[in-house]
């Protein structure tokens, strides 16, 4: 079976089996991220232009080595040194990026729905590397291959996912990258930030309390507070969110033994996962980095190598 | 219906690799330095097969492994139904070694090419050889195996098949008209 889309928008979009398709194309392409020559010829001659109007350090960089990694060329443009801070719209930006024939472009963009509006637009591909607060896919896709690695299934799979899920397009491509692959999606997180009736996106189980979610879970995910989009109004306090929201090592007794604890980072230290968690031996955070290299290859392959899409 | 004829029945594929072990102790005096790579995935059970017959005549274990050409290949586009992609497995250093590459059929020379591509990304090798079970001729490259088990004329329009059974044994070889 092929990868027969142009673009990765969403992973609402992608079927079980081509995400499990993208997941075993990384997991074969992991190996290479484990040799002395980490390179090979795939995509040599391609243009990846990396269009990041949100800042980003992991996901820009990640998408940019997984790009050199297969040979391509890789150009990163941030909204702040780009013609964005003079006025330019989005799709004026597509059209001249356009002009100079890249093959794919990876964009962030503050906007949920960016991508599709920009996607429906040029003829190359485009890959969303985050759009406001919709979907993640290459987030989504690089948790599910670290679970899918520590437990060698996604199918039946206890995931607590804790936090803000009403801004976290990480979660949203969770939910929705899970429960099409099978596990069981269980959510906690104050009652503000939380979406009315995301329990009818399928297997979703919606817990009024963060220990009913954490009880016997395979995967506790924990999100990050986004400061950045919810304002002040939905928390009374950091220390709240914390007492009643945070990870620490008793409310992490009540998951499995061998369960393990993920963050999409950068983590708010203390806030949402205590520091011990964070580095303890059940954190698979620094895991979820390494495999987010071999994922972006995946994504970046396939894109490319599927055929046109009639 | 396709038309199918059998050109190596189980015994004929059996002696063809114990003759081709022979031809490598013999070209390279011995298995001092010597190791196999398969070409997934028919070239890697043959390697298997291969090593084992090494073991046989010589007493001595050859390491083995496999390599996937996939991301080396020339014509990414196009190809979507040979995905997805295997990994390459080499528990050991080719640096310095004598490498014979193990496939299955050889037709146009591509998939010899990217091999060695990938096998050079990997080490050094003092030199790699080449053995298949089946050259089928028309070659696009200028590549030609150093040790073959069977060379069969074919029209560009026919196939050949290597069987294999559920434990990865080959049984026959196939010409599809």
């Amino acid at each position: 079976m092929g990868f027969r889309h142009k673009d990765i928008i969403a992973l609402k979009d992608l079927t079980k089996e081509e995400i499990t398709l993208l997941l075993d194309t990384a997991d074969s392409l992991s190996e290479i991220n484990q040799r002395d020559i980490k390179k090979v010829p795939t995509l040599r001659g391609k243009t990846v232009i990396n269009l990041f109007y949100e800042a980003s350090t992991r996901t820009r960089t990640s998408f940019e080595i997984a790009a050199k990694r297969l040979s391509a060329d890789a150009v990163n443009i941030t909204a702040s040194t780009s013609s964005v801070v003079k006025g330019e719209t989005l799709s004026d930006t597509a059209n001249n990026l356009l002009a100079m024939k890249p093959d794919i472009i990876v964009m962030r963009h503050a906007v949920s729905g960016a991508h599709e509006y920009l996607a429906k637009r040029v003829s190359c591909s485009v890959i969303n590397a985050g759009d406001g607060a919709h979907e993640h896919p290459s987030q989504g896709l690089l948790d599910m291959l670290t679970m899918r690695q520590k437990f060698g299934k996604l199918d039946g799979l206890k995931v607590a996912i804790i936090g803000d899920i009403t801004h976290s397009r990480v979660a949203r491509s969770d939910i929705y990258g899970l429960t099409t692959m099978g596990s069981h999606v269980f959510l906690a997180g104050p009652p503000t930030m939380m979406p009315v009736g995301i329990e009818r996106l399928g297997n979703v189980t919606v817990c009024k309390d963060m220990r009913e979610a954490v009880d016997k879970a395979d995967v506790v995910m924990m999100l990050r507070i986004q400061l950045e989009r919810q304002g002040k109004t939905l928390l009374p306090s950091m220390r709240e969110y914390s007492r009643y929201f945070g990870l620490n090592p008793e409310v992490l007794g009540l998951a499995k033994k061998n369960a393990i604890v993920m963050h999409p980072g950068p983590i708010n230290r203390g806030v949402e996962l205590a520091s011990s968690v964070a580095d303890c031996d059940q954190s698979a955070i620094l895991t979820q980095v390494e495999n987010g290299v071999a994922v972006r290859m995946a994504m970046l392959y396939h894109v490319c190598g599927g055929e046109p899409v009639e | 219906m396709a038309d199918n004829t059998v050109i190596l029945d189980g015994s004929g594929v059996k002696r063809a690799l114990t003759r081709i072990a022979h031809e490598v102790l013999e070209k390279n005096k011995g298995v001092e330095g010597l190791v196999l790579v398969g070409i997934r995935t028919g070239g890697v059970f043959l390697a298997q097969e291969l090593a084992e017959r090494l073991v046989e005549i010589e007493g001595v274990e050859v390491p083995c492994g496999a390599v996937d050409i996939t991301m080396y290949r020339d014509d990414i586009k196009g190809h979507a139904e040979h995905l997805p992609v295997g990994k390459t497995e080499l528990p050991f250093s080719i640096e310095g070694k004598k490498v014979v590459l193990v496939d299955d059929v050889l037709f146009t020379g591509r998939t010899i090419r990217a091999a060695m591509d990938a096998l050079m990304d990997q080490g050094r090798a003092s030199c790699i050889q080449l053995a298949v079970l089946v050259d089928r001729g028309h070659r696009d490259l200028p590549i030609r195996a150093d040790f073959v088990g069977r060379n069969v004329p074919t029209s560009r329009s026919e196939n050949i098949v290597v069987a294999f059974d559920a434990g990865n044994k080959p049984t026959e070889v196939i010409l599809q008209k």
